[in-house]
């Protein structure tokens, strides 16, 4: 039996639409854009695809994506939950099901027409009467309506134990955009902001301010997985898996989770790093870039001490000085993220993940980089994963 | 729903209203007078002498002042009795008559969608005004969304007493079947009051619904609690986490609380909320936490571990929550 994970399947392609305000076109179309390329960029053809996983919240069905990209037969489906917490699930999907022999060669996706279509920030409203439902009614009737209050409940509570201040947040915010400004496919394209742009900006949700929080776009992402042993016949540096964790912890809710007695630490992405430091036999120390999940700014600073870059409660500090920036500790959504590259669920972040092992990042950092930590979204069930050389 | 054959036959009474004319023309209760004109002129904001300044009138082209162009209509409108008039009050008119046809299949919704007034004379004090309406043109039905329905446009033609024209209004309206406006059917001219948008409400299940109705019925918060080893928990759910049992009663909150977190909530703004809106993490004095607002603070004022007591309130027209305001210390 398969004891461990570890390198036996690389990522080989990646594929995506442009990021834009208004696609013009199906969720549909947008998936098949984005999986198409990721086969093409694997030097595959959709013949040799034969498992699919996405997003519970994708519009798109996996056999739609199959019947539209060509994809003949799927010997596995699924589909991955929460949202935001997904997105590296779906490499561990496909890695057990590469991995297990269960299938040659699999596809995670991710469409959205998330700016023209339905939007986040609209948020949550009526819907049949499932647990997730039920759940949002203890926050829906007292206006807590958007991924922003929930996450500005965390944030506050943080600020108050760690004497945290916004200074982190802007050096969060600040250095993104700079990223995103080189990237011609970010939305921040040619548009850096400067540290008065960030202060000047107004509340969204206090703490946090307009530019704390993640852009609205349309576009699709996609990603191929196969073995180890195929990789080497195919035409990129193949990013191979080193380690690919889920989590949910106790108490969990979808970013709402405020019953636990300390609501600044994520005990789900403590039991995600866990198991992605175990499975890789890597330490903080090994990581050499990363794409943090950045939804919002300050989730990246939980996801940091998470991952033991430093400690709980720290984080705010550590990013000071350029520690996230291209020649800093940590050189950390070198594309602009989901704040300013664009919104697609993080399988964006994972291309760019897998640029940086390839080196072909449009912000590809001077020094070696042998290993990349990428993550899924904070404050509830979720996902990361480590790939490298 | 009517057949094709019904339909048919409804279409054919109500197109064969088209070119007719309402009913004799009708006459001004008051002539044109300069009372009149000040008062709509006060309502209006409408400070243009040409209408008022007797003074100032007098030395203009026009010689004397003259009636706003666009209070034309005003002079044949039949008053206050007009409100009183229900729905199967015999018609007083043939436009009457024609919207008790349509009420009676069903089209009992009415809304004003188009008007249209050109002017070529002006009325002045002492003018007789006259009016006289045609149907113009009656549509096939259409489907808009505000329900199934059809336009009818009408015609108004304004004469003084020496048979001058003054103007012509052509006004349209949309008699429909209500779909997602039915405060719109109730009142079968004009009008409709719109109800003030309220919170969003929470789905109710089986595992929830209780707490809500304690909310809504008793005024009271409840904290579930396991009856076999007493564990307090929130949000409910049917089973214990530490002993699995499905048993379980509740004990009413005191409502003491504690701010854990909390956040200020600028933008967007949904309707049915009013802004900054401060959302708390409250921790009650029996152990559980509720999320909740504060209200009557100063956003500014907020900080953690501030005291605050709750109380079940009526939040809008149909909502009860419960909301927690600061303790005075």
């Amino acid at each position: 039996m398969l004891t461990s994970i570890k390198d036996e399947c690389a990522i080989v392609g990646i594929g995506m639409t442009e990021i834009s305000k208004n696609s013009g076109r199906s969720e549909l179309q947008l998936a098949a854009e984005c999986v198409s390329a990721a086969i093409k960029d694997a030097g595959l053809k959709p013949h040799d695809i034969d498992g699919l996983t996405g997003f519970t919240l994708d519009h798109v069905d996996e056999i739609e994506v199959a019947r539209t990209v060509g994809i003949p037969e799927l010997k596995m489906m699924s589909r991955m939950p929460h949202g935001g917490g997904a997105p590296m699930s779906l490499v561990q999907q496909a890695v057990m099901a590469v991995s297990t022999g269960m299938c040659k060669a699999v596809v995670g996706y991710r469409a959205m027409n998330g700016r023209s279509g339905a939007r986040y920030s609209e948020g949550v409203a009526d819907g049949p009467e499932t647990t997730d439902a039920i759940s949002w009614g203890w926050y829906m009737p007292y206006g807590l309506l958007t991924p922003a209050c929930w996450v500005a409940m965390h944030t506050q509570r943080y600020m108050h134990e760690y004497g945290a201040t916004d200074e982190a947040l802007a050096e969060i915010a600040v250095a993104q955009r700079d990223f995103a400004s080189r990237n011609p496919n970010a939305l921040f394209y040619g548009r850096p902001i400067t540290m008065d742009d960030y202060y000047n900006a107004p509340y969204i949700v206090e703490p946090l301010k307009l530019y704390d929080c993640c852009i609205e776009t349309d576009g699709g992402a996609a990603f191929v997985i196969t073995s180890a042993e195929r990789a080497k016949d195919l035409p990129h540096t193949p990013a191979m898996v080193r380690s690919a964790a889920q989590g949910a912890a106790f108490d969990q809710e979808v970013m709402t989770s405020f019953y636990r007695d300390c609501i600044t630490t994520l005990p789900e992405y403590d039991l995600v790093a866990k198991q992605c430091y175990e499975q890789s036999g890597l330490g903080p120390d090994d990581l050499d870039a990363a794409i943090i999940y950045d939804a919002f700014t300050p989730i990246v600073l939980f996801q940091l001490e998470s991952f033991g870059f430093c400690k709980h409660g720290e984080g705010h500090e550590w990013v000071k000085g350029g520690t996230l920036g291209p020649d800093g500790r940590l050189p950390t959504n070198t594309h602009g993220g989901l704040l300013s590259e664009g919104y697609i669920h993080g399988i964006n972040g994972l291309a760019e993940g897998v640029r940086l092992i390839r080196g072909t990042s449009v912000n590809q950092p001077k020094k070696n980089i042998e290993n990349v930590l990428v993550t899924s979204g904070a404050s509830m069930p979720t996902s990361a994963i480590i790939i490298g050389k | 729903m009517m057949n094709p054959e019904e339909k048919k036959a409804f279409e054919k009474q109500i197109h064969a209203y088209i070119g007719k004319e309402f009913g004799p023309a009708l006459v001004g209760q008051d002539d044109v007078n300069q009372a009149m004109v000040r008062q709509w002129c006060e309502v209006m904001g409408d400070a243009n002498p040409a209408y008022t300044d007797t003074e100032w009138a007098a030395t203009s082209s026009r010689g004397g002042t003259i009636a706003p162009p666009s209070m034309l209509h005003i002079w044949v409108m039949q008053g206050y009795p007009m409100a009183f008039i229900k729905p199967d009050d015999p018609p007083v008119d043939r436009q009457r008559e024609l919207h008790q046809i349509f009420d009676k299949y069903g089209y009992k919704g009415v809304v004003a969608t188009n008007c249209t007034t050109e002017f070529f004379t002006e009325a002045k004090p002492g003018d007789s005004i006259q009016s006289h309406s045609t149907f113009d043109t009656i549509s096939d039905e259409k489907a808009t969304g505000i329900g199934t329905g059809y336009f009818i446009e009408t015609v108004t033609n304004f004469t003084n007493q020496d048979g001058e024209k003054l103007g012509r209004m052509v006004f349209r309206v949309l008699k429909f079947i209500p779909t997602a406006q039915p405060a719109a059917a109730e009142e079968s001219s004009g009008g409709a009051m719109s109800k003030d948008p309220t919170r969003l409400a929470p789905a109710l299940g089986h595992d929830n619904k209780w707490w809500w109705d304690a909310v809504n019925n008793d005024d009271k918060v409840l904290i579930q609690r396991c009856k076999s080893c007493e564990t307090l928990r929130h949000p409910p759910r049917p089973m214990c986490h530490k002993c699995q049992s499905l048993e379980w009663d509740s004990i009413e909150s005191t409502m003491d609380g504690t701010v854990n977190s909390f956040c200020v909530i600028c933008y967007p703004e949904i309707p049915g909320y009013s802004y900054p809106l401060v959302g708390a993490v409250i921790e009650l004095a029996e152990g559980t936490r509720l999320v909740s607002n504060v209200v009557d603070v100063d956003p500014d004022d907020m900080v953690i571990g501030m005291k605050v007591k709750g109380t079940v309130e009526q939040v809008d027209e149909v909502t009860k929550l419960p909301q927690f305001r600061p303790v005075k210390s």
